[in-house]
């Protein structure tokens, strides 16, 4: 018994050090038995009878409003940048119209800097671009995931997972210049190859034998930019198949692949969208690395082997260092576009992971 | 009373591995003998070769060991190790590229040189990247200093408050972290320089950079937040602490480790970016140390110039200043690492 008051008196002496909140720091009360306590000592140290109630203490409301107010910043944010960006591309909006997104044309040279612009060719390069990356990084994707959850063994298992971290931290400029220096020559001699055997096929045809800078160089190094993002979300579906579905499958017999076709695919089916929707939105965004790679010329472009091609974020670098006053808020207007377009994208996307990742719980 | 030794029967044995290693060998001739003797050539018909010998080879072994469904079997691990070969490839090419073009610009004096009396042109012992390195750490450092606060305290209203909004504010936290890092650029640009008189600085570039930094360390910082145990917030108001001193003095504590590597990762994130910088720092040939007013220079802008320049010696500045920006980074990522492993103190 009286063991167990000296720890709870112990307990409070020490709460009373960490937390100086008032009613703690009084010494405690029913220690009659404690001899060394004198009677007078113990009619004082009896407490008022507190209040109960659960109104906050003032330094609790503070401390709730900061982090009310502040978690609004995101908010505040987002909004200040597009209402920025569409207020200053008002101007271009209003002047070209729907042209502005249906126009092929870029005409910085007319005389009072007012176009017309337009970005057709920008947007419809920005989406081939990005096709080629999904194409090329999400089958990709898809098999690094599937091997490092269910064939790597466990020591590779854990360093490649680290690597893949670590290329989703590299500066986008490495890749940029990476993909000019080194992967450009090979690309081209790939796209000769696919071109040989494979130019019956509209996409792939050219007019003439231009293959250097072309979208699809520009799509391959996409495709390596998104393949770490895309790996780290399918991987984190694919390891919360329920276990039991797994060894359910074992035991009605299936290999390995059989499991995996008729478990952790269809389980994990909208995990890759969402992740493949979330590298589109790096994809649509990149500027430095397609600057880099892309000879971006003011044509709409269907034929990826050809050696030219478009971006919005590329293009909006590409002019704006000669850029007249109007031309500079026409491009402002480009980036309101781009970061609509964006936006929506990664909204979508984080919404299909978030259902994907809630069904598995 | 002997010990049984655990036996592990799904695991290959060495009888189990000859044959297949055979087959892998067998590939690899074959794809040789191919090569050498049809008109096919290149890394790409090695390549080709290999897997099909390599994949089919194996098939028929299972396929004579125990038929038609462990061959399709044999055939999907055979996709799965060539597509992660695949992936892993660019990376290896990457560092090595960056280390070995990267390694014959670097001397002492490319760190300590500045460029006002060289350019891109000039041959490789002349000029260097320190006013570079300067504004990346003023860069690094302005950013933090004004993302912080909002992120970390964003992080604790999504886990200590969790609010009627909470859920909203998650989404928006998410929407931000896709934001292209040129929007970014392009709308300091557009919000503070493009009708005033203010001109490209340090503190522009660090604005743009701070957008970007906040939902990177919001989501580390809340996912950190959230594996510290219940028990110790709950132990914290039991004892009579306000919310307030709950978080601040357990909470926070016990997520130390968790919340440094947020950071760190944050600055990662940023350290490299290159498109906001364009619009918004300026220019600098030299250290300018005023952060707040004139251009500055910074690895990746200094890297762009390189590129931009496009001759041989600028080329080999543009690898070597990049070799310098992945020393930094990849240093971050360590020390996030390290820091990532202890994530919460329990104790």
């Amino acid at each position: 018994m009286a063991k167990g008051r000296a720890f709870v008196r112990r307990a409070y002496l020490h709460v009373s050090f960490t937390f100086c909140s008032p009613f703690t720091r009084l010494p405690v009360a029913d220690s009659g038995e404690d001899p060394q306590v004198s009677s007078t000592l113990i009619e004082r140290a009896i407490p008022e009878k507190r209040e109960l109630t659960t109104k906050p203490r003032p330094s609790d409301v503070a401390f709730r409003a900061t982090l009310n107010v502040m978690s609004y910043s995101s908010l505040l944010i987002l909004t200040i940048i597009g209402g920025f960006l569409a207020f200053r591309g008002f101007g271009a909006f209003k002047h070209n119209g729907l042209g502005f997104i249906t126009n092929v044309d870029w005409n910085s040279s007319s005389g009072d800097g007012n176009g017309p612009y337009g970005m057709a060719a920008m947007l419809t390069g920005t989406l081939m671009i990005s096709a080629v990356a999904l194409l090329i990084g999400v089958p990709i994707s898809v098999l690094t995931a599937l091997f490092l959850t269910y064939y790597a063994p466990e020591g590779l298992k854990k360093s490649l997972v680290t690597v893949v971290d670590l290329m989703a931290s590299f500066p986008s400029i490495l890749y940029g210049l990476w993909g000019f220096i080194v992967l450009a020559p090979m690309a081209t001699y790939w796209a000769k190859l696919v071109y040989k055997y494979l130019h019956w096929i509209p996409v792939f045809n050219v007019p003439g034998p231009a293959f250097e800078r072309s979208p699809f160089l520009a799509g391959i190094v996409l495709a390596i930019m998104i393949i770490p993002i895309v790996t780290s979300v399918s991987r984190e579906i694919f390891a919360q198949t329920p276990l039991e579905r797994i060894q359910a499958a074992y035991a009605l017999g299936a290999t390995k692949w059989g499991m995996i076709r008729a478990v952790v695919l269809p389980f994990g089916a909208s995990g890759v969208v969402g992740g493949a929707m979330l590298g589109l939105g790096r994809a649509l965004g990149e500027t430095v690395a397609v600057y880099s790679v892309l000879n971006i010329v003011f044509k709409i472009n269907w034929q990826v082997l050809y050696g030219f091609g478009g971006n919005v974020a590329s293009m909006i670098v590409l002019k704006f260092g000669e850029a007249s006053f109007n031309e500079k808020k026409a491009l402002l207007a480009a980036g309101f576009v781009l970061f609509v377009m964006t936006l929506l994208v990664n909204m979508i996307a984080n919404t299909v992971v978030q259902r994907a990742v809630k069904s598995g719980k | 009373m002997t010990q049984l030794a655990p036996r592990k029967p799904w695991k290959a044995s060495r009888a189990d591995l000859i044959p297949v290693i055979g087959a892998l060998i067998l590939a690899v001739v074959a794809s040789f003998a191919v090569v050498a003797f049809t008109p096919m050539k290149g890394k790409i018909a090695y390549a080709l070769l290999f897997f099909i010998f390599g994949a089919g080879f194996q098939m028929a072994l299972k396929y004579r060991d125990y038929g038609r469904r462990a061959a399709i079997d044999s055939l999907a691990g055979s996709v799965a190790i060539s597509g992660a070969v695949l992936a892993f490839t660019p990376v290896l090419s990457l560092l090595l590229t960056a280390i070995v073009k990267g390694f014959k610009g670097l001397s002492f004096g490319f760190f300590v040189h500045d460029m006002s009396v060289a350019n891109y042109q000039s041959p490789l012992n002349q000029g260097g990247v320190f006013p570079a390195i300067v504004g990346t750490l003023y860069l690094i450092i302005l950013a933090t200093a004004m993302s912080l606060p909002l992120a970390i305290l964003t992080a604790l209203y999504l886990t200590e408050i969790k609010g009627k909004a909470a859920g909203f504010i998650q989404f928006l936290v998410q929407a931000m972290s896709g934001i292209p890092s040129i929007v970014a650029g392009v709308f300091i640009y557009s919000a503070l320089l493009l009708t005033t008189s203010l001109r490209g600085s340090t503190i522009m570039g660090a604005l743009a950079l701070a957008i970007l930094m906040i939902p990177t360390v919001t989501r580390t910082a809340q996912e950190v937040l959230l594996l510290v145990p219940q028990d110790l917030r709950e132990a914290g108001q039991a004892l009579g602490a306000t919310q307030w001193k709950t978080v601040a003095t357990i909470v926070v504590p016990a997520a130390r480790n968790g919340l440094i590597t947020a950071v760190i990762l944050g600055i990662a994130r940023i350290a490299g970016e290159t498109a906001p910088l364009l619009f918004t720092i300026g220019v600098s040939n030299r250290v300018n140390w005023n952060p707040f007013v004139g251009g500055q220079a910074s690895l990746p802008i200094y890297i762009w110039g390189g590129l931009g320049d496009g001759s041989q010696t600028g080329i080999d500045r543009a690898w070597s200043a990049i070799l310098v920006l992945l020393i930094i980074v990849l240093t971050l990522f360590v020390i996030a690492r390290v820091f990532g492993t202890r994530k919460v103190k329990t104790k």
